[in-house]
């Protein structure tokens, strides 16, 4: 049970940078990607701040080379960037060549030509064309035909934050089980009236730069992004001489079943995710080295996360921070743009810093890596939170 | 490896169902384009103040699960993981016209949080205190398909013992109007008789939930061994009797081993060649059953099939009214379900007689 799965390449797109080499840099120059949103028209805009990918949807379907006719969501535009580059890192020019499959994550889907065209879909024929992508499969069927994978096993998960994380934990047990050769991971997700309204009726966005762990954090900045991995059977590795970036070694997933939105106090959710990738990966927790949080900062999800984290680690506990003040909380992408940092922190022994922190929350006396650091990494916990008492974990490690 | 097991099943469905001590011996005859759920009695299983907070969709859900559940005859399961390929339609409408018609004001948050696609395995957690593991696959017709495949692994890798697998939709009244307007529903009223023959595009759109409770040990209740799930994002109308070929070899069988072939046939011109070419070609003498003319057309209702399956492997025996041909088996012990919607995203669904 306790061998990784190989990650073999990795593409982001997020709102600091278009690629893997972008986000590293905006990450150890503390450049984070949170502005005013400028691609949703909303009412909301002088009132909350964003982690937003600022090519309009017009620059993304050149970039694409999309025909005018298509009928691309953004999500979906986001998902073929990332899942490209992930491809193309791994060195893979045939795809058909192994069996390979594709799970993504999204939670936004189509949303946000729905909400742009609802009722013009009875009348004008122009944007019916959006319909079909409407649903939140479309996103993942338009990125395995963007890839070439045909006849194949692809499909989407859906459970609010922590759907790429599930994207991953899938593949890996996909691969595990030999199902499938070679499987592309991640999600997508982009922004929409949908979602900012929705997050704003829970009266969870900040209208300035989010803090998290902060005592005085005041709620999420939301974001958009997209990120895959590639994760490939030993066998590969071992036929193309392959260059192993990292392993996902461990994953659990577990469900709160305290509150439909919220999480428990006690964060029963993820201390059971957190303990069942431990499990998987056999690792005991002393033998993590750096905790990269969900750490959305709002009140309920710091709270709940760090007391699971506290019931794991205890007295024992390694560097930790959340990344979501660089990037915002990018909902189901989430899991996925966060094991690309996973990994890139392995990959270069440091520890991205938890940017906004000042004043540690009076319930617990955890403080996150507040500056970068160098340390040399073994193993990385990322864990992701959501909707429905979602609660899921994913372990990298260097090593197999 | 372990053998994974559907011991119980539970469906509500445009037919009536919902008990499983009958058989589709009492058919509702539609003549429409659109065709709802029969509810059960939720009373029996939600209390009344819970339910009126729940769209259709997770009161179906929530119900289907339990009935699922009681069959079984267990408290909880080592996982619960749910299919919706629309998901959940009629919070999402309430959303989003609300945003469109008061220009983002005056919003609440309840059906935002209830448009989320978890929701429905969310709240079957909540219902039942389960902290398991908890999952929503959302892709189109494949949806349920995905998580039985999750569920099998999981079983036969023994990191489960039972799970609660389970497909819901259901039907938005502007999604609905929406897809008319796109010949994704049929233009004229049929009746389930009329269906097949109906020569027209589009599908008579439907809703429902379908649950299973799947396990690596047989109980008293078993319908039907899973013997293997196989899901295609694309494959060409010529390649697809390859494809079941070669699905049935590397799971040691031939044509002539099926005994019985369920096909997801929904009368839609343009798109029941698939199931056609089959019909004639590689399965012209085997027994055919279909389904959609008395469910109607969802991104879940393949699930029906593999309820209906399951009913008539446990039976062993075939409601006229599914009959597609003239061949009738004396015996079942293998079949076989084939789906696909829009020419997209196909699955094949492997069950025995257990």
């Amino acid at each position: 049970m306790s061998k990784g799965v190989a990650i073999t390449g990795m593409g982001i797109i997020s709102a600091i940078g278009n690629n893997v080499a972008e986000n590293y840099d905006a990450l150890i120059n503390e450049r984070k990607g949170i502005t005013r949103v400028d691609n949703v028209k909303t009412i909301q805009r002088d009132e909350i701040m964003v982690g937003e990918v600022k090519f309009t949807n017009d620059e993304l379907i050149a970039q694409l080379n999309l025909p005018p006719e298509n009928n691309y969501s953004r999500t979906a535009m986001l998902g073929v960037i990332a899942a490209k580059e992930a491809i193309a890192n791994a060195g893979i020019t045939d795809i058909k060549k192994y069996k390979t499959g594709i799970i993504s994550g999204t939670s936004v889907g189509g949303m946000d030509m729905t909400e742009k065209y609802y009722y013009e879909y009875l009348t004008e024929k122009e944007p019916q064309k959006y319909i079909e992508s409407h649903h939140a499969g479309d996103s993942t069927q338009k990125i395995a035909e963007q890839l070439g994978i045909e006849q194949s096993l692809v499909t989407t998960i859906s459970t609010a934050c922590s759907s790429a994380a599930n994207a991953i934990m899938l593949g890996a047990r996909l691969i595990k089980s030999r199902k499938l050769d070679r499987v592309v991971v991640g999600g997508a997700d982009c922004l929409s009236k949908f979602t900012i309204n929705g997050f704003k009726t829970l009266m969870i966005l900040s209208d300035t730069f989010n803090t998290p762990f902060d005592e005085n954090r005041k709620g999420l900045n939301l974001g958009e992004a997209a990120a895959f991995l590639v994760l490939e059977s030993d066998e590969i590795v071992k036929a193309e001489n392959k260059k192993v970036l990292a392993y996902v070694k461990g994953y659990g997933n577990a469900n709160d079943a305290f509150h439909q939105t919220a999480s428990s106090d006690n964060g029963d959710g993820a201390t059971l995710a957190m303990e069942k990738a431990l499990r998987v990966a056999d690792l005991k927790a002393s033998e993590i080295d750096y905790i990269n949080a969900h750490g959305t900062a709002t009140g309920n999800n710091d709270l709940s996360e760090g007391r699971a984290i506290l019931r794991i680690f205890g007295e024992e506990m390694p560097e930790f921070s959340s990344t979501k003040a660089f990037t915002g909380h990018t909902l189901a992408a989430a899991g996925a743009i966060e094991a690309v940092y996973s990994v890139l922190a392995l990959q270069n022994n440091i520890i991205f810093p938890n940017l906004n922190f000042k004043t540690p929350m009076k319930e617990f006396s955890m403080i996150p890596q507040t500056e970068l650091k160098k340390k040399e990494l073994n193993t990385v916990l990322s864990n992701s939170l959501g909707f429905g008492g979602n609660c899921s974990t994913v372990i990298f490690s260097k090593e197999a | 490896m372990k053998k994974v097991y559907i011991n119980s099943i539970a469906s509500i469905s445009p037919q009536k169902t919902y008990d499983n001590s009958r058989f589709l011996d009492e058919i509702i005859n539609y003549n429409d384009t659109v065709i709802f759920a029969q509810d059960p009695d939720y009373k029996q299983y939600i209390p009344p103040a819970a339910a009126r907070r729940m769209a259709k969709g997770i009161k179906m859900g929530v119900v289907a699960s339990k009935i699922a559940m009681d069959e079984a005859g267990i408290e909880t399961v080592d996982a619960i993981i749910t299919g919706t390929g629309m998901g959940c339609m009629i919070d999402s409408e309430k959303f989003v016209s609300a945003i469109i018609d008061n220009n983002e004001q005056y919003l609440t948050p309840t059906s935002f949080i209830q448009s989320t696609h978890n929701t429905v395995a969310g709240q079957i957690a909540l219902g039942m205190e389960c902290k398991a593991y908890n999952f929503t696959y959302v892709h189109s017709a494949i949806s349920v398909e995905s998580a039985l495949l999750d569920a099998k692994m999981q079983l036969e890798n023994d990191e489960a013992e039972h799970i609660l697998v389970g497909g819901v939709e259901e039907l938005g009244e502007h999604t609905t109007k929406v897809h008319r307007a796109i010949n994704h529903i049929k233009p004229e009223a049929v009746t389930i008789s009329g269906v097949l023959d109906s020569k027209t595009e589009g599908a008579v759109f439907s809703e429902g939930a379908n649950f299973f409770v799947v396990s690596n040990e047989k109980t008293k209740s078993c319908y039907a061994e899973l013997v293997a799930v196989e899901t295609f994002n694309t494959l060409q109308k010529e390649k697809v009797s390859e494809a079941i070929e070669n699905f049935l070899k590397e799971n040691n069988l031939k044509i002539d081993d099926i005994d019985l072939v369920v096909f997801g046939n929904n009368g839609d011109v343009d798109f029941d060649g698939y199931y056609n070419k089959l019909s004639e070609g590689i399965f012209s003498k085997t027994q055919q059953v279909f389904y959609k003319h008395l469910v109607g057309e969802n991104n879940t209702v393949s699930a029906f099939g593999v309820w209906l399956a399951s009913k008539i492997l446990k039976t062993q025996a075939v409601p006229e009214i599914v009959k597609l041909n003239e061949i009738n088996t004396s015996e079942f012990k293998t079949v076989l379900c084939y789906n696909q919607y829009r020419g997209q995203n196909h699955s094949l669904v492997l069950l025995r007689k257990c």
